[in-house]
């Protein structure tokens, strides 16, 4: 069997769905259900927050559900490139993780990561894990493009 | 007085239980003149159809009608069993083509007229099935509706026929595997689906937060606890629909022999 061609871009798309999706999976699960730190629903938030929270919930499902999919699809024709496709996954988990960590928590005030005094350190580890999702996954991204090799 | 309620509610449920099974035995007849006639009917078809009828007759059993009788969680189970993963588990079946296929010609020609006609297509349309659905629910739960469910046997049979008919439309209008020449296009199903999935998750933290429905003698945490069911449920429910739905955006492209297709093969559609 000849080794037929990856393709980056779609890969990369893939995962970034995937991890978008999967770390918000995670929040719901880690964090709302298993440790119970931030409910939800915080109680005292007012209906437009209850909404966005919802559409940004819905979203997370699509993206899941697509992504998903389109790696599976990439997969079945062995197209998928290893570099772009854990950058992409990296990448959409650091990315949720901050948006998270700013525009819900901070922005909208949906809800904080625990109710504590020394809420900065939580919002701290928070943001920073974020950034440091996203920083690996795009030097991962731009290594795998550089060498132009893929390991498969 | 209520003795005689009960008496309409386990007839009316009796007769749902009955409708299923014949469904069921048309479905599985169908099938068999389909296999006599040497015409192929993809056996997992006949499968995930019968597993749909298999979880309304569950909903319909009468331990499940006495755990929604009881208890707020118990109606939100069969809520989703009967409007969302039963209607799934049908619509993958594709009872609409085996229709189709099994009557004579002239009688299929006649179904797809009468199914272009401007009623059955605002009927059909995903809005319209999102509004019956997930309106319906809507309507059911911030409305004495659900109240007036429990003492009305009449309501309640209807109900839940209404979950499952609404659930099926639904389901069929984003997803379903029948000829559908007037179905609008996939982006406009998928945004319908982004609303449904956004605005069902949201009637259950309103549930959750207000203690919805109210005056109908459900304790705060018995209402939390079903929001919560209805919630993560409904979710996985969606999530499922979710996947149906993408398989069938990729399958319509067309299949790329080499990855350096891949891109042209997106952008054609």
């Amino acid at each position: 069997m000849d080794a037929k061609p990856v393709d980056a871009r779609a890969s990369l798309t893939a995962t970034v769905f995937l991890g978008i999706g999967l770390m918000a999976a995670v929040d719901e699960i880690v964090f709302h259900q298993i440790l119970a730190w931030h409910h939800f629903f915080d109680r005292s938030t007012p209906a437009v927050a209850l909404l966005s929270d919802g559409l940004l919930h819905s979203a997370e499902l699509l993206m899941l559900a697509a992504g998903f999919l389109l790696y599976v699809r990439l997969s079945r024709h062995h197209a998928v490139s290893r570099g772009p496709a854990w950058g992409g996954l990296l990448i959409g988990a650091g990315a949720f993780q901050l948006f998270d960590g700013t525009v819900d928590h901070k922005l909208l005030r949906l809800h904080q990561v625990r109710y504590v005094d020394n809420l900065w350190v939580y919002d701290l580890a928070w943001n920073g894990f974020g950034v440091l999702l996203l920083a690996v996954g795009f030097v991962i991204w731009r290594r795998s493009l550089r060498s132009g090799v893929d390991g498969r | 007085m209520i003795h005689q309620a009960h008496l309409i509610a386990l007839v009316g449920t009796s007769l749902l239980v009955v409708l299923t099974l014949a469904l069921w035995f048309s479905y599985a007849l169908g099938v068999r003149r389909q296999r006599r006639q040497r015409k192929n009917w993809p056996c997992w078809r006949l499968l995930v159809f019968s597993l749909g009828c298999a979880l309304l007759v569950l909903a319909f059993s009468p331990p499940m009608v006495e755990w929604g009788h009881a208890d707020l969680s118990g109606h939100m189970a069969q809520h989703l069993l009967l409007g969302m993963f039963a209607p799934i588990a049908l619509m993958l079946g594709a009872p609409g083509t085996l229709l189709l296929r099994s009557v004579p010609v002239a009688t299929a020609r006649r179904i797809v007229d009468f199914a272009a006609t401007l009623p059955v297509r605002c009927l059909s349309h995903p809005c319209t099935a999102l509004l019956l659905d997930i309106g319906g629910l809507y309507v059911l739960y911030l409305t004495p509706l659900y109240q007036l469910s429990f003492s009305a046997p009449v309501v309640h049979v209807w109900l839940q026929l209404h979950f499952v008919l609404a659930g099926y439309l639904f389901s069929w209008s984003i997803a379903g595997p029948d000829p559908a020449p007037h179905r609008p296009g996939m982006r406009v199903r998928l945004v319908v689906l982004f609303v449904a999935i956004a605005a069902h998750g949201v009637l259950g933290k309103l549930m959750y937060a207000y203690g919805f429905p109210r005056d109908a003698g459900h304790l705060i945490a018995e209402i939390e606890a079903a929001a919560e069911l209805m919630y993560y449920g409904g979710d996985l429910a969606e999530l499922l629909l979710a996947v149906v739905f993408f398989t069938v955006w990729y399958r319509r492209r067309r299949m790329p022999d080499s990855a350096s297709d891949w891109q042209t093969a997106d952008r054609r559609t």
